[in-house]
């Protein structure tokens, strides 16, 4: 589509877009959010690039194949799982690392981000395989 | 050892994300996906052992326990169609070597054939019942994608059936359950299968009466089949052999555990109209694929026809009716998978998928008539192929308990299964090759392999039905208490609980 309105809009919103993916993705751990919605969310942002500037362009911007993300967001939610095994518990059991940053901040990481980010790669690595494969026709 | 119980799961699933991202390396690829089938199958065993040995196995994700979180249960039943997926994965990983094309494999084949096995092997083994909706959903989009894969016009009009009448399916399903957690308040099957007794009888049966059409549509019962027919002759024949031989059988499943475990309030009303179902089923089935000359067709509908025997077992609801239910499923699976492999070679000999234009198959590849003849005639139920102790032991079952009509059904549909064999077996292997058409030159080796297998299989629970009777006996007397399967789940209290409750 050839339009100077969408093609200037679309460049602010693909980065406020993608910021509001990760927010969305971080805030799901304890509230309405998650990988998931946050994924579709980021998809949108690349599907909305496409329309304003064809899907080669934001093909070439996303540099991997959109089924590349989704094998390693699997890989990674998989992996997820398989952090249990080191500790011998359970398939999925949470792993926690908390590391401080000095004046009372702590940063949390934990193996239900690593999966929530693989969940967000899946669904942003399926949604444009579908929306790139509907634009080649 | 909870990790063996998720092992059938997690590994095609890993498997599936290291294909998705060697999409552009095909070779590697092939090499991948056929090792984890065999590793599959291994552990498959492996955890079958370990069940007949040790008794119900059972895993809680995360270490959140049961009613709270998703529980994973291998008991018999469950662990014997794992290792049956493992079997048939293995088979069919192998003929795709031959038969998937290049176009196929750079669509994404080999990770979606692993999604797909994650998916039937999810819905085998979870605890849960929103976590089988799941497992469902996971294998019919897998399974969508590989049946339209291509893109050919008759795959996407059978695609559409196909998609179109499981989602609604899954709907039904989906509602269902959230009857059951509205009235219960749990989707453990353990945990529903102590409370159920408790909540209004009529009420559970209108549930129970929901979740057979979710699952009918997906066993493909009578008269929710019409589906199958349409879809299951257009994808390549590895892709249609898994299908055939495991996904249906996934709604069986289902069926029994369902129907074993949870709505056993009023037997006298839900089996008997699973009872009836099944003698239809059995007879539109043979019925419809007298009609048939396309041997791909043909086959489709016996799967129908096949599905009604199974249901027949569940619907007796005896120990001995069950037991020849689930030796039925596996035994099936083996003999049907094959019989579409098979049929996959025969078109690569004669160029022909039609009856008709098949033939001269006896004289040209002796060696695949000798494959045909052991599936047919076990799918038929000849002495002593597994096929006959399948079906002895259901129609034993049904005789006990007087149940005359089904037995005749049973054993009349087993007359006409044996007419449409031997009908095939007249035109695609007697008869010489219609005039100006040539047998074309040997398959490979690799296409051969995989149904030479499945056909010592069959011969092998066959003439050594022994062992395979008593681990599925040991399923059946599993079924038939579910205090046994509650107490592996949430522990001894719930079970003696529950068995205070129902005498």
């Amino acid at each position: 589509m050839n339009s100077i309105i969408l093609r200037t809009a679309s460049q602010l919103l693909l980065t406020i877009l993608l910021l509001f993916s990760l927010f969305l993705m971080l805030r799901g751990h304890d509230l309405p959010g998650g990988g998931f919605i946050g994924g579709l969310v980021g998809a949108a942002a690349v599907a909305l690039y496409a329309i304003a500037f064809g899907y080669r362009a934001a093909q070439a911007m996303l540099r991997i194949s959109p089924r590349m993300l989704v094998g390693v967001g699997l890989l990674a939610a998989v992996a997820a799982g398989f952090l249990a095994l080191l500790q011998g518990q359970a398939f999925l059991t949470g792993q926690w690392w908390i590391i401080g940053l000095g004046e009372g901040a702590e940063l949390k990481l934990s193996s239900p981000l690593l999966f929530d980010i693989g969940v967000y790669l899946v669904v942003v690595g399926t949604v444009l395989t579908m929306v790139f494969a509907l634009e080649e026709r | 050892m909870s990790w063996l119980v998720a092992a059938p799961v997690v590994l095609p699933l890993l498997t599936a994300a290291l294909l998705f991202v060697l999409q552009s390396r095909s070779e590697v690829q092939r090499v991948l996906s056929t090792t984890s089938t065999a590793v599959l199958v291994t552990l498959s065993v492996i955890l079958l052992y370990r069940v007949s040995e040790g008794g119900i196995l059972v895993a809680q994700f995360g270490e959140w326990r049961a009613p709270f979180g998703i529980s994973f249960v291998a008991d018999h039943l469950s662990a014997i169609m794992v290792v049956v997926t493992g079997v048939m994965a293995v088979a069919t990983a192998v003929y795709a070597l031959r038969d998937i094309d290049g176009t196929r494999e750079e669509l994404g084949y080999h990770p979606l054939f692993h999604v797909l096995l994650a998916g039937i092997n999810g819905a085998f083994l979870t605890g849960d019942l929103f976590n089988l909706y799941v497992w469902f959903e996971v294998l019919l989009i897998s399974s969508f994608v590989l049946l339209t894969l291509g893109n050919r016009r008759e795959q996407l009009e059978g695609g559409i059936k196909y998609v179109a009448v499981n989602l609604v399916s899954s709907m039904i399903f989906l509602g269902a359950i959230g009857l059951v957690y509205g009235l219960t308040g749990t989707l453990n099957f353990a945990d529903l299968a102590v409370r159920l007794p408790e909540a209004p009888g009529g009420l559970v049966t209108v549930i129970a009466m929901l979740f057979l059409v979710a699952f009918g549509v997906k066993a493909a019962l009578f008269p929710l089949f019409f589906w199958l027919p349409a879809s299951y002759h257009t994808p390549p024949l590895a892709i249609a052999a898994l299908f055939a031989g495991m996904l249906t059988k996934v709604g069986v499943y289902a069926l029994i555990r369902v129907f074993t475990l949870l709505f056993v309030h009023d037997v006298a009303y839900t089996h008997t109209i699973l009872l009836w179902i099944s003698g239809f089923t059995m007879l539109i089935g043979v019925l419809g694929a007298a009609a048939q000359s396309d041997v791909r067709k043909l086959l489709s509908f016996h799967i129908i026809s096949q599905i009604g025997y199974m249901i027949m077992g569940l619907a007796l609801y005896t120990p001995l009716a069950l037991l020849g239910s689930i030796f039925y499923i596996v035994h099936n699976i083996v003999a049907k998978a094959n019989l579409f492999l098979i049929a996959g070679i025969g078109r690569r000999l004669t160029g022909s998928f039609d009856l008709a234009r098949m033939g001269g198959l006896y004289r040209g590849a002796p060696f695949l008539s000798v494959l045909f003849l052991i599936s047919a005639f076990s799918l038929a139920g000849f002495p002593p192929l597994s096929g006959f102790w399948a079906k002895l032991v259901v129609v034993l079952a049904g005789a006990r308990v007087e149940a005359w009509p089904i037995v005749a059904v049973a054993l009349l549909v087993g007359l006409l299964t044996l007419y449409s064999m031997t009908k095939v077996w007249q035109a695609a292997f007697w008869t010489p090759l219609p005039a100006g058409e040539r047998m074309q030159e040997r398959p490979s080796a690799l296409l051969y392999a995989p149904a030479v297998g499945l056909a010592l299989l069959t011969l092998a629970m066959g003439l050594w039905s022994g062992p395979f009777l008593a681990l599925t006996e040991a399923a059946a007397n599993e079924l038939m208490d579910p205090s046994i399967y509650v107490r592996a789940v949430l522990g001894e209290a719930a079970a003696a609980a529950m068995r205070g409750d129902t005498p």
